[in-house]
Formats: C-alpha cells, sequence, structure tokens
C-alpha cells in the first residue's frame, strides 16, 4: 500500500472519530439536562406536589394541582381546535394537494411551523383578550391551536400519503364515492399516524410559555373557568424560576420534571402508536 | 392487409391516452357527486384557513406597528434608545443582541448538528442509529422553558466557574471577552440556544442525508474513495442545499426562541460587543415589557418589534424551505423532531 493510501485511510478513520466525537458531544447535554432534573426535582416530589395548589410566596408546601390541571384544560382546548382544521388541511394536501393550492399551503404550513410562538401569543392577545378586556384560558387554548395546526397538517398529509394507492383504488372500484374512499378507507388506514402526528403535535405544545404569557396569563389559584386566567406546567415554572425564593426554585425543579415526565410520555406513546413505521428508519 | 393497417388505430388510441389521461378528480367532477363535492369544499376551506392565518397574523402587527413606524421610521431599526417614560423607541440593541446570540449559537451548533446528522445516516452501526435518533429526538422535545431553568441554575453557574476564567485568561484582552460576568449574558443566551437547536438541525440534516440517493456513495466508494471520501465529495455536496437549509431553519428557531433566552440573557437594552455582559432579543423584549406596556405608543413599539421578528423569521424559513425541497422535495423534513 502507497503511503497516500495509507494517509487517505487515516484521514478517513481520524474524521469518522471526530464525526462520532461531535455526535456524542451534542448528546451530552440532554444527559445532563435529564439528570439534574431528576436529582433536583424529584426530591421535592410527593402526594401533596400534585393535589395541593401553590401556598403564599414564603411559606412551604404546597403543590401545582392547578397547574397540572390548567395545562390539561388547555391543551385539550388547543386540541378541540387544532385537530380538525390540522387534519382537515392534512387530508386536503394528500387527497387534492398537487395544484398550486397545494404547494401554497404545505409551504404557509412549513413556514408557519417557524413562526417565533411568542409573535403567536402577541396576535391571540390582540384578537381574544383585549377585545373582552380579560386574560382567558379560551385564549391561551387559541394561541396553542394555531402552533398545533401547521404541525399537525404536514404529519397528516405524510402519513396519509403513505396509504398504498391499490387500497383506494378497490374502494372506487366497489363504488365507493371519494368521500367515503378518503374517509372510511384512505384515512382509517392512515389512523394510527394521524394519531401520532397528533401526539407529537401536543407533546409539543404542551411545554409551549411564551405564546400563553398574555393569554392564559396564569393563576395562584385553582380554577377550571375557560374564561378567566388560568396556570399552565410551563408559566409556574417561569414564574418560580424568576422569584426569588430558594423554596420556588424548589418547586420550579419538581414541575419542570412532571412537565417533562408528561412531554416524554406523550412522545414516546406517539413513538409507540407507529413503531413498526419508524422501525424502517 | 400490412401491418402497417392493423398499427394504426392502436397507435391513435395510445395517443388519445397520452394525451388526455382521465384524472379521478375529472371524472368525479363530472359525477357530480354532492358527497364528494361537499368534502372537497370543506377541506379546501380548512386548508385555506392557514395562508389566511398568515395574512392575518401579518396584517394584524402591521395595523397595531403602525404608529409607532410612522413616528420613528426606518430609523426604529437603528437607533438604541429605549425610553417608555420619554416615549422614545428604538430597537437596534435587541434586533443587535437576537442576531449576535443566534449567530453564536449557529457557530456552537452547526458542527455538533452536522456531527449527528453524517454519523447517523453514514457511520455508526445500525444499532447505534435508533437509539441515537432517538435520543437527539427527545432534545427536541424538551420545552424551552426548561432549558432556561436549567440554563439558569446550572449552565450560569458553569460558565462562572469553569468556563469563563479560561475564556477570559486567552481572550480577555480583545473587546469580545471584556468586563466582570456576572452570569446573565449573551454568552449565556447563545449557549443555551445552540443547545436548543443542534437537534433541529440534526433532524433536519439528517433526513435530507437520508435523501441523498445511495447510489452517490456507491459509485465514489467504486472509484475507489475510502468512507469518508465518499461523505465528503459525493453525499455532502448532494445535499448541501439541503443542509444549507436545515441551519437556516435551525437560525430561524434561534432568532425567535423565547423563553430560555429570556432567564439567561440578562434583558438590558445595551449594546456592548463583549459576549460577557447582559443582552436583550425581540423576543425577551416582547415576553417582559408586553404585559407592563401603559401606553399606545409603547404597545405600538412592541408591535413594531414583533413585526420586525415575524418579517425576518418567515423570510428566512421561507428561503431555508426552497432548500431544503431542494434536495427532500415536499416532504416535512423536521416534523419527527416534534
Amino acid at each position: 500500500m502507497s503511503a497516500r493510501a495509507i494517509r487517505r485511510r487515516a484521514k478517513s478513520a481520524v474524521m469518522t472519530g471526530l464525526v462520532a466525537g461531535l455526535a456524542l458531544l451534542a448528546v451530552l447535554p440532554l444527559l445532563f439536562i435529564f439528570g439534574d432534573l431528576i436529582h433536583k426535582g424529584a426530591t421535592s416530589i410527593d402526594w401533596n406536589f400534585f393535589v395541593k395548589s401553590p401556598v403564599a410566596a414564603g411559606e412551604t408546601g404546597g403543590g401545582v394541582a392547578n397547574a397540572i390541571v390548567g395545562t390539561g384544560i388547555i391543551v385539550a382546548l388547543a386540541c378541540l381546535v387544532g385537530i380538525p382544521i390540522g387534519v382537515g388541511s392534512g387530508l386536503f394536501l394528500a387527497e387534492y394537494g398537487n395544484g398550486r393550492l397545494g404547494w401554497l399551503v404545505r409551504f404557509v404550513a412549513d413556514v408557519m411551523n417557524g413562526t417565533p410562538s411568542i409573535v403567536v401569543g402577541i396576535f391571540a392577545w390582540t384578537w381574544l383578550v383585549r377585545p373582552v378586556g380579560h386574560f382567558s384560558a379560551l385564549a391561551g387554548g387559541a394561541a396553542l391551536a394555531m402552533l398545533m395546526i401547521p404541525m399537525l397538517a404536514r404529519t397528516t398529509e405524510e402519513m396519509v400519503r403513505l396509504v398504498p394507492n391499490s387500497l383506494r383504488e378497490a374502494a372506487l372500484a366497489l363504488g365507493y364515492p371519494r368521500w367515503r374512499t378518503s374517509l372510511a378507507v384512505v384515512a382509517r388506514t392512515a389512523l394510527g399516524g394521524i394519531v401520532t402526528g397528533a401526539l407529537v403535535a401536543v407533546a409539543r405544545i404542551a411545554g409551549e410559555t411564551a405564546p400563553l404569557l398574555f393569554t392564559a396569563l396564569g393563576n395562584l389559584n385553582f380554577s377550571t373557568a375557560i374564561n378567566h386566567p388560568m396556570q399552565t406546567l410551563s408559566l409556574q415554572i417561569y414564574v418560580y424560576a424568576t422569584g426569588p425564593f430558594d423554596e420556588w426554585h424548589r418547586l420550579a425543579w419538581a414541575a419542570a420534571l412532571v412537565l417533562m415526565g408528561l412531554v416524554l410520555l406523550v412522545a414516546i406513546t406517539a413513538r409507540w402508536v407507529t413503531r413498526e413505521r419508524y422501525g424502517v428508519r | 392487409m400490412t401491418h402497417g393497417a392493423t398499427d394504426a388505430p392502436l397507435k391513435v388510441k395510445a395517443a388519445v391516452h397520452a394525451t388526455a389521461p382521465p384524472t379521478p378528480t375529472r371524472v368525479r367532477r363530472h359525477a357530480k357527486n354532492l358527497g364528494d363535492r361537499a368534502y372537497a369544499g370543506v377541506l379546501t376551506g380548512l386548508a385555506l384557513l392557514l395562508p389566511l392565518l398568515l395574512l392575518a397574523v401579518a396584517g394584524q402587527l402591521a395595523v397595531s406597528a403602525w404608529p409607532a413606524l410612522k413616528k420613528f421610521g426606518p430609523a426604529f431599526l437603528w437607533t438604541s434608545t429605549w425610553d417608555p417614560v420619554a416615549e422614545v423607541y428604538g430597537a437596534a440593541p435587541m434586533i443587535f443582541g437576537t442576531v449576535v446570540s443566534s449567530l453564536l449559537a449557529l457557530l456552537i451548533a452547526v458542527p455538533l448538528a452536522l456531527g449527528v446528522a453524517i454519523f447517523l445516516t453514514e457511520f455508526a452501526p445500525r444499532w447505534v442509529r435508533q437509539p441515537l435518533g432517538f435520543l437527539v429526538e427527545l432534545l427536541a422535545a424538551v420545552p424551552s422553558v426548561v432549558y432556561g431553568l436549567w440554563g439558569v441554575f446550572v449552565l450560569i453557574p458553569f460558565l462562572r466557574t469553569a468556563a469563563v476564567p479560561p475564556l477570559k485568561a486567552l481572550f480577555g484582552w480583545t473587546p469580545f471577552f471584556s468586563g466582570v460576568f456576572y452570569g446573565n449574558s449573551m454568552l449565556a443566551g447563545g449557549v443555551i440556544l445552540a443547545i436548543m437547536i443542534v437537534p433541529y438541525i440534526a433532524a433536519v440534516s439528517r433526513e435530507v442525508l437520508l435523501a441523498v440517493p445511495a447510489h452517490q456513495r456507491e459509485a465514489a466508494m467504486g472509484l475507489g474513495a475510502t468512507r469518508w471520501e465518499a461523505v465528503w465529495t459525493a453525499v455532502l455536496p448532494y445535499g448541501r442545499s439541503g443542509i444549507i437549509g436545515a441551519v437556516m431553519l435551525g437560525f430561524g428557531r434561534a432568532l425567535g426562541e423565547t423563553m430560555a433566552v429570556t432567564l439567561v440573557i440578562g434583558n438590558r437594552h445595551d449594546l456592548s460587543a463583549s459576549l460577557l455582559q447582559p443582552a436583550y432579543t425581540m423576543a425577551a423584549a416582547l415576553a417582559n415589557e408586553f404585559t407592563e406596556a401603559t401606553t399606545q405608543m409603547y404597545l405600538s413599539a412592541l408591535f413594531a418589534v414583533g413585526l420586525v421578528l415575524f418579517v425576518v423569521t418567515i423570510a428566512i424559513n421561507a428561503l431555508a424551505r426552497l432548500l431544503v425541497w431542494r434536495v427532500a422535495r415536499g416532504t416535512a423534513v423536521g416534523s419527527k423532531a416534534l
């Protein structure tokens, strides 16, 4: 083997090692973050943490029951609005999306996926908070729905496009009208994928804070009224992290651990629903 | 009977077929099936909501920002006074802070993210690909505010004790590392942003590299290239526009990222070359000051900040998508990165 060939092989080996090292370095922060979350958060989690609302500043004890329930309600509101529109848009893209309008909608969805969520927050504030004169969980849900729709549109489209055309043709050949073919055969077949898309979107919006700052606002008391301010875990973490009390910082870590746990639970469920599809890669 | 005579009708038939294939849409429309038309109408209506929403956001921001834009004109972008009492607003410090913190994040994140993407698609043994890919996707699932919390209580103390002293010893003479480091700073903002956008850039570039046809690699290696040479000369150039797009998507993310940055960047309307000093970003200004805006002009100035942020991120995202689509046509790359 010539010296040149040896040098080229050595370079290949070195670069492979370098790339592997960079990859390892990139994953390292994740391990640190998870480690710190468990280390600093787990000790503060007990039964009271889940069933009690926060106590006055400076006192010890209290929990985040209001924030857990609030997160659930606001995410549910977002799903109520976001899932029909997002999935409908996705079906449009997959079934009728080969023309110019399809290109436009696809492009806008992708671009909106990158819109800063804080901008969505001030948009929702202008339309849903300022006119009525008070903050509300409803406005928060609407803001989150706006973040959900473009994500869901694209994942739904991808999943529906995976359905083999032969299924569609078989249904049409049996005399099904196109709309029934689309809903009862195509969408039904892609249902697992659509559910995954929805779960992935839920996992992402559940941790959103910025769009809720001027809409749901936060609430230190337990509240289930959707036309009033409502607390979420993300808002609670923000308030506690910026506060001056050690007790608050402790609770912030615990709330972050709970939020992270919820998000991971949803994300892993999403993967599990379509495990065979992801397994290919 | 010649062969030509029998061939002719067939050819004509084939030609007709080729020029006017009966598309399903056309056939269905002729059938005038009420259900089909209603279905197409409803779906089209839902899909149209997306472009309308984009227009509504842009329009509303422009309308609300108009009073400030009219009063301060384009100088809003490069003057640095932000005085709610005197009602004088200039966004230069936050525009500067947004751009610098995001560029700093790219500087750190791009090599790491491309390392992950190249390793996952080209070098990693098969059993590593799935778990590592999953880990990267999990990193993308961590909420912004959790990164912020970690930044405040872990990253900043780490920077203060372990990272900044050597940096100051090496580069303290440059203006970029001058002054006293208190913690909340441009540097902290850039580093937390870098950690946040690594998984995003990695996920998109990974999908771009997966879309590179296998024959690119095979041809290069068939000519005697080593594995690295195949990647460097055949795979990366093929996916170049897509990777640039992935980096730009990450840049767009970093520009608009709010909570984590707000918690660590210091939130001060200052223009300083030093990375160790507090700074501000547009998103952080909105998060901090929007509910405090007491006058119409203050509110309008904040809307103007939102408009600038929106227009810049939309433009960067649009360009990035077009670049990514050139390699991975029409796919929703990055959608699996949550």
